[in-house]
């Protein structure tokens, strides 16, 4: 068994965690984000991109939470199918439509810096199609799981799924480098390749984007925990 | 100082924020729903 910090295998204590670590990471969502968008609209255009590179200070960091969404829906589903810790299974509910919205919210602000810089909304391009076949993912597994009425059924069959679904994250990743692709190469992590008047928006933005995630998690975990509740309750009352 | 002037550009830009804005209101009103029902239906059934 993997040793689980007590607040995140104790529901007690988890409970009383994220009472005040959701609406923390909302608030310091909020700050980093009005910090990133006031910085990111004092830049000046770019110079290729024009006005058009404003997109990218909400394109970008959706696109990132996209995959790291999914890496912790991943780890969430391992750990709930491999050593059935007791929140992990609601914790990886809990993020699927976290990273679908996030993922849709990519492609959608992704196609509209397309049209004016590429010329076109959509290209069947590696990365863009590998980011829809994460979406496809996303929604699947939220469909497996509403399509199931026993819950540890629906657990590990979506557990399955959505270990099955981290095959395509490399392929997110890599796939600007495997393949000829008309999307940009990474630019985020590679030292010097954005000036720092686009660079320092663009990681508040992500900061921004990860703290909010943090905290709406924290809430749909506790929605979870609560329905979890809510069902024993019901079942409890029908035997008595 | 803020750079509100997208110019040609306005027609990508603005619903490019516009959407960002929405996705970010659902997501939020999505997950304090489903926290407040089920806190309310678990509160509901154990107190009977």
């Amino acid at each position: 068994m993997i040793p689980a910090p007590a607040f995140l295998s104790n529901p007690e204590r988890f409970m009383a965690f994220s009472r005040w670590a959701a609406p923390l990471f909302g608030a310091i969502a909020v700050v980093l984000a009005l910090t990133g968008l006031w910085l990111g609209w004092s830049a000046p255009p770019d110079y290729q991109q024009g006005a058009t590179v404003r997109i990218m200070f909400i394109h970008v960091p959706a696109a990132i939470m996209a995959s790291v969404v999914y890496v912790f829906l991943a780890v969430a589903s391992f750990l709930a199918l491999v050593f059935r810790h007791v929140l992990a299974d609601a914790a990886a509910e809990a993020a699927a439509p976290l990273g679908a919205g996030l993922t849709l919210l990519a492609l959608i602000t992704g196609s509209l810096w397309g049209r004016p810089m590429w010329g076109t909304w959509w290209v069947w391009d590696a990365r863009l199609t590998s980011v829809l076949v994460l979406f496809l993912f996303y929604v699947a597994y939220i469909a497996l799981r509403a399509s199931l009425d026993d819950e540890a059924k629906a657990a590990r069959a979506s557990a399955i799924l959505a270990l099955v679904g981290a095959v395509n994250l490399p392929i997110v990743h890599w796939s600007v480098t495997w393949w000829n692709s008309l999307h940009q190469g990474s630019s985020m992590f590679t030292p010097g390749a954005l000036a720092p008047v686009y660079a320092k928006p663009l990681y508040l933005m992500m900061l921004a984007y990860l703290s909010a995630f943090g905290s709406l998690w924290l809430v749909r975990i506790r929605g979870e925990v609560w329905r979890r509740r809510a069902e024993a309750a019901a079942v409890r009352a029908a035997r008595a | 100082m803020l750079d509100l002037d997208v110019g040609k550009y306005a027609a990508f830009i603005w619903p490019a924020y516009a959407i960002t804005a929405l996705a970010f209101v659902v997501l939020i009103a999505g997950a304090l729903n489903h926290s407040r029902r089920w806190k309310k239906r678990a509160e509901e059934l154990s107190s009977k």
